[in-house]
């Protein structure tokens, strides 16, 4: 009943907040701190086969649909993750409500979101799960187009395209699946898990749910829509998107293609861990002379996911452990790294990194909050991200150890872009577009506290996060062994 | 087990107070008179040698041989979790006596050296950050925890080496040694994961352990230690990976003392004595190792010959010295690269400091070309200097004088060839160090003499830890007395039980009394004469003076390669900087043309189609809308049909 609970009150958060022109943050963030209270509540009363968390009721009963939601350790986090970071998306807001007069439009979709993403990592319904994959591209595809910068027109319409594309094709693989169980066909989880596939269908499954998941992620070749939305889409639109969005690809990978075609991610392994490995180079490569920090950290992001996408399909517990883990330490940092640009750009007019300079002069505390952030993006131990990689590319070591020196570059990489942007912005002497920036006074500098605490609480004790995980990652290589 | 014993919290407050003085400083430095910053951030260094010392004296009086302290379960991977836990034997005593010592004296020089910076509170909250961290690397009871410390010293050499964040060049310096060690951690961390994959464990203990059931020279042996070597070759700066440390000078001279000379760049020799019986089960890594500490220590003794600011003749001088280390490790002499790394902290730290006080009495000025006859205008700095260089230089009875005799003793025995390179390196060594000191303190004062007229040596707070240095460099090699002295090698004895497996597999050449006698005399005379020759007569100063200026056109190609580092900072420019920058901007385009044109090519040949479908819609989104609600349909259509 809590899983449901936490899908329908976001939903009520987001007509209160649609009908509420005044004061439509007040009521997001209120309805999203109560959303992040339960979930934090789930977390504390979590255990296995928790019968609070599960419901489960017939949806369309000609097609054996249910509405079926529960939460196993790995969904928990990512609705925790979910949850835990839609408050400090709205807090990003208050230097754009005040200008704007749609922002109840705007909090009322980013609600929406919210709901759509949690039913997406706890359904446990084939169809149900595509239904809410697909409502949960609404609401952040309009917010792009309508709060969007420059050209977002033709950009939104590609995301848009891109990933409906993409999630046709899960859509034919599900019903595929689907014909396969046992007459009454049922698109429950634990009987698409049961069908027993010929190699050459594995093959196909995999595929046409690949590539749903691939443009998510997104994995190299399918990642040209993302450095464009990111660059264009306002800074909450950013946020959803990389902090959360794109986890649920990965996620899909993990609940839904490893169990059900192991075989075929077997057989496909070395040419789709490549192609991530290539995007992990290709994006850290690109963002070593990018000047737009918006676009750089697109591509870092893009990067980083490469490496989480490498990791999950080497099938190894280690991979599962760090995906899982990953995810939330890349969207806890990508939504601090897209935080601080946005202040930055609000303070100085500008993204371009040649244009910033020297602000540790004037805001040390800022300087130390934004460099325990890189630290973080460049995964330092004892930071939340260091867990993440360090698993991630011990994974694909187990793979394959040549795969895993090249896919360690990022390290290399990450800490020369992410160096070069931190010495570009903060070091140095003051130029005019700093002269009086300081964020000393500024409220919005709040918000970076409780992420910085996460980034290196999270490395410190990983444990307690990873443990709520840990039975169902051994469940799931259990489903992929057989 | 759930007993936390007197061991457990000696060690854990060892390691907290740092950590402690970091977060107070940092927090708080601020707030503080610089005088209580200054006591925080050197007592809790000073507090940690305290207990370092309790440690060491509970191993002596034979409380524990080797101890574990377990604080939690860190970092799940797989079945095994790495724990936060800290292992006390006697290669961590001696670490954390060498770490805790040399850096409270280096702690307490900084308050006079860095007192009119505005940055003074920072200054010391990086440095306890740096100890807490070193102290993770030396102590860690498993190779991810060391790996935490590894990574944090990097960390806090780049807070640091950047600690000037105005100077572009000073932060540019940072960033290169980051990165550059980062290159060397990638090898690090695939040797752990070989490591992981071959034992299943990142236990110290466990993984020598179960090492011992591998054959000689197995392909996983040499390829764990490869890598982990690639790792040492960044920290400890070891061709080719060397040429950040020289760099790294950019940092306050307090900094170049501890981090890039007495410590941090000691962490490569210390991992491999940790890692000893890996090592020892892998000669060929040994071989590759030797190879590479001899062209190092060489290439960098030569480079020395002709630079002209004091840090950097230093600097090479430190990369040369960890080149011998690393020669004596890849003999398998593990005890004796150890021996040489305590008392390599010991001179080099006072030259450094005492480089630092020049420096400091001469107002930031550092080219050597601009000093000379300081001997009697700062006469304490310059007694301080002339012991430093002596120690280096390896003039009896001095602490260098001890271990690099040893080290080239091993080397006789293993492989006379190399044995003579080590020793052209040790004559080069005396000459740049005896050059350095004859250029700064002896002959005339060449520099601006607004300067000199008030010159004085440094406060006291200055002196003391000079003092106690300077001691140490002096009878700091007695507790490694050579072996046909037989008066029992103190040193060897104490890290035995670490090195005890290790010298069980390794083939043992030793020296005959004579030979190594007769050596010994050789490489005195030579140096002797060296010092004889700059420093009582007036024969090499027509030398040393020349040297300062290696530009013009007669200038010997020899001469303009060394003092131009070989080229080596240009080669990788061209070999690795620009093309990646080229890379990068090339793959941009490729990524918005080719890549994306594809996608966008696909996009319009299906809008040709969709246009057909959508003659009749008002806009294109809602075109989009009516594709969607046809899959639909069409997914209806397979229910009915199916």
């Amino acid at each position: 009943m809590l899983t449901v609970l936490l899908i329908v009150l976001p939903i009520l958060g987001a007509i209160v907040a649609a009908l509420s022109p005044n004061n439509a943050r007040q009521v997001a963030l209120l309805s999203t701190l109560a959303q992040l209270c339960i979930t934090i509540y789930c977390v504390l009363t979590f255990s296995q086969n928790s019968s609070l968390m599960a419901f489960d009721a017939t949806w369309i009963a000609p097609l054996g649909i249910h509405f079926k939601v529960a939460m196993d350790g790995i969904s928990l986090l990512l609705v925790l993750l979910t949850n835990a970071l839609l408050p400090f998306i709205v807090l990003s807001g208050s230097a754009l409500d005040p200008i704007d007069n749609r922002a109840n439009t705007r909090y009322s979709l980013i609600l929406a979101m919210q709901a759509a993403l949690v039913g997406v990592f706890t359904a446990m319904d084939g169809f149900l799960f595509y239904v809410f994959w697909e409502l949960a591209l609404l609401p952040i595809w309009l917010i792009c187009l309508l709060w969007g910068g420059e050209n977002r027109v033709r950009i939104t319409l590609k995301f848009f395209i891109y990933t409906l594309a993409g999630s046709l094709f899960m859509l034919l693989g599900l019903t595929y699946l689907y014909l396969q169980t046992p007459i009454p066909h049922s698109f429950d989880i634990a009987a698409l898990y049961n069908v027993a596939l010929s190699s050459n269908a594995q093959s196909g499954i995999f595929w046409a749910m690949f590539i749903a998941f691939a443009i998510k992620i997104p994995i190299f070749p399918f990642h040209t829509w993302q450095p464009d939305t990111y660059t264009t889409a306002p800074t909450q639109g950013t946020m959803l998107l990389s902090g959360i969005m794109l986890k649920m690809g990965v996620y899909g990978l993990i609940r839904w293609l490893l169990p059900i075609a192991p075989q075929g991610v077997q057989t496909w392994a070395n040419l789709v861990i490549v192609l991530s490995i290539i995007g992990i180079i290709y994006g850290a490569i690109i963002a070593l002379q990018q000047r737009d920090l918006k676009r750089l950290a697109a591509y870092s992001s893009f990067s980083h996911v490469g490496l989480i996408a490498a990791g999950v399909l080497a099938m190894t517990t280690q991979g599962l452990q760090g995906g899982v883990f990953h995810m939330l330490a890349h969207g806890i940092n990508v939504v601090a790294l897209f935080y601080v640009i946005d202040l930055l750009e609000r303070k100085t007019q500008t993204r371009n990194i040649d244009e910033i300079s020297g602000i540790a002069n004037n805001d040390r505390e800022f300087a130390i909050l934004f460099f325990i952030i890189v630290a973080g993006s460049v995964a330092l131990p004892l930071t939340n991200a260091f867990v993440g990689e360090f698993l991630l590319l011990n994974s694909i070591f187990i793979f394959n150890p040549i795969l895993a020196a090249i896919a360690g570059l990022t390290i290399i990489f990450g800490a020369v872009y992410m160096l070069r942007v931190y010495r570009s912005t903060m070091f140095g002497e003051l130029n005019a577009n700093t002269q009086h920036v300081a964020f000393v006074h500024s409220p919005e500098k709040w918000v970076l506290y409780p992420l910085v605490i996460l980034i290196l609480v999270m490395g410190i004790y990983p444990k307690y996060l990873m443990d709520l995980a840990q039975p169902a990652i051994l469940q799931l290589m259990g489903a992929i062994g057989q | 087990m759930n007993s936390f014993s007197t061991i457990d919290s000696l060690t854990t407050a060892l390691v907290a107070l740092p950590l402690l003085g970091f977060l107070i400083n940092g927090l708080m430095g601020q707030r503080l008179s610089k005088s209580m910053v200054g006591a925080i951030g050197s007592g809790v260094v000073l507090g940690a040698f305290l207990l370092s010392c309790g440690l060491m004296s509970m191993y002596l009086s034979g409380a524990f041989e080797s101890h574990t302290t377990n604080l939690f379960a860190w970092l799940p991977i797989g079945d095994y979790t790495a724990k936060f836990a800290f292992l006390v034997d006697p290669l961590s005593l001696l670490m954390l006596m060498v770490v805790t010592g040399v850096g409270s004296l280096i702690h307490i020089y900084s308050i006079g050296y860095i007192h009119e910076d505005e940055g003074f509170y920072k200054f010391f909250a990086y440095l306890n950050l740096f100890i807490f961290s070193m102290l993770l690397l030396v102590l860690g009871a498993n190779f991810p925890m060391l790996f935490a410390g590894w990574e944090g010293v990097g960390l806090c050499s780049y807070l640091l080496i950047g600690f000037w964040y105005k100077n572009a060049d000073y932060t540019a310096a940072a960033q290169k040694a980051f990165v550059m060690n980062r290159i060397g951690d990638l090898g690090f961390l695939l040797g752990i994961f070989l490591v992981f994959s071959t034992f299943g464990t990142l236990d110290f203990t466990d993984v020598m352990n179960a090492a011992l059931q591998l054959g000689t020279d197995s392909p996983v042996a040499v390829g764990i230690t490869l890598l982990l070597f690639v790792g040492a070759m960044g920290k400890s700066a070891q061709l080719p990976l060397f040429t950040w440390l020289p760099d790294a000078m950019a940092g306050p001279t307090p900094v170049s003392a501890l981090i890039h000379a007495a410590t941090m760049v000691t962490a490569g020799l210390y991992m491999i004595a940790r890692c000893n019986v890996l090592y020892a089960l892998a000669p060929t890594t040994l071989h590759f190792i030797t190879l590479i500490a001899i062209a190092t220590a060489l290439l960098a003794a030569t480079i020395a010959v002709f630079q002209n600011d004091i840090k950097k003749v230093l600097a090479y001088s430190t990369v040369s010295q960890l080149g011998y280390m690393f020669a004596a490790m890849g003999m398998g002499a593990f005890a004796t690269g150890m021996f040489h790394v305590m008392t390599h902290a010991f001179f080099k730290a006072l030259l450094f400091l005492g480089a630092g006080a020049v420096i400091h009495a001469l107002h930031g000025e550092q080219n050597i070309g601009q000093m000379g006859g300081l001997k009697n205008r700062i006469p304490f700095t310059y007694k301080i200097f002339l012991v430093g260089t002596l120690a280096v230089a390896g003039l009896p009875p001095l602490s260098g004088f001890f271990s690099k005799d040893e080290i080239l003793a091993t080397v006789f025995a293993h492989n006379p060839i190399l044995w003579v390179l080590l020793l052209l390196g040790s004559l080069l060594t005396a000459f740049y160090m005896l050059r350095l000191l004859w250029l700064v303190f002896y002959g005339e004062y060449r520099g601006n003499h607004h300067v000199v007229e008030h010159l004085h040596d440094n406060p006291n707070t200055m002196n003391y830890p000079l003092v106690v240095l300077a001691v140490l460099s002096v009878v700091g090699g007695f507790v490694g007395m050579p072996a046909f002295l037989h008066l029992g090698n103190a040193f060897h004895e104490f890290l035995e039980p670490v090195f005890a497996s290790s010298n069980a597999l390794l083939p043992h050449q030793h020296l005959h009394a004579t030979t190594e006698m007769a050596l010994m005399a050789l490489t005195v005379a030579l140096v002797g004469t060296l010092i004889y020759l700059a420093l009582f007569t007036d024969r090499l100063s027509g030398i040393f003076l020349r040297s300062l200026h290696t530009e013009g056109k007669n200038t010997a190609w020899w001469k303009k390669l060394w003092s131009k580092k070989y080229y080596v900072d240009e080669i990788y420019d061209t070999l690795f900087v620009s093309p990646s920058r080229m890379v990068s901007r090339a793959l941009h385009q490729v990524d918005t043309q080719l890549v994306d044109g594809t996608v966008n090519g696909l996009g319009h040949l299906t809008a040709l189609f969709s246009q057909m479908s959508v003659a009749t819609q008002i806009g294109k989104i809602g075109g989009y809308m009516l594709l969607m609600s046809l899959g639909v349909l069409g997914l209806l259509l397979v229910f009915v049909l199916g």
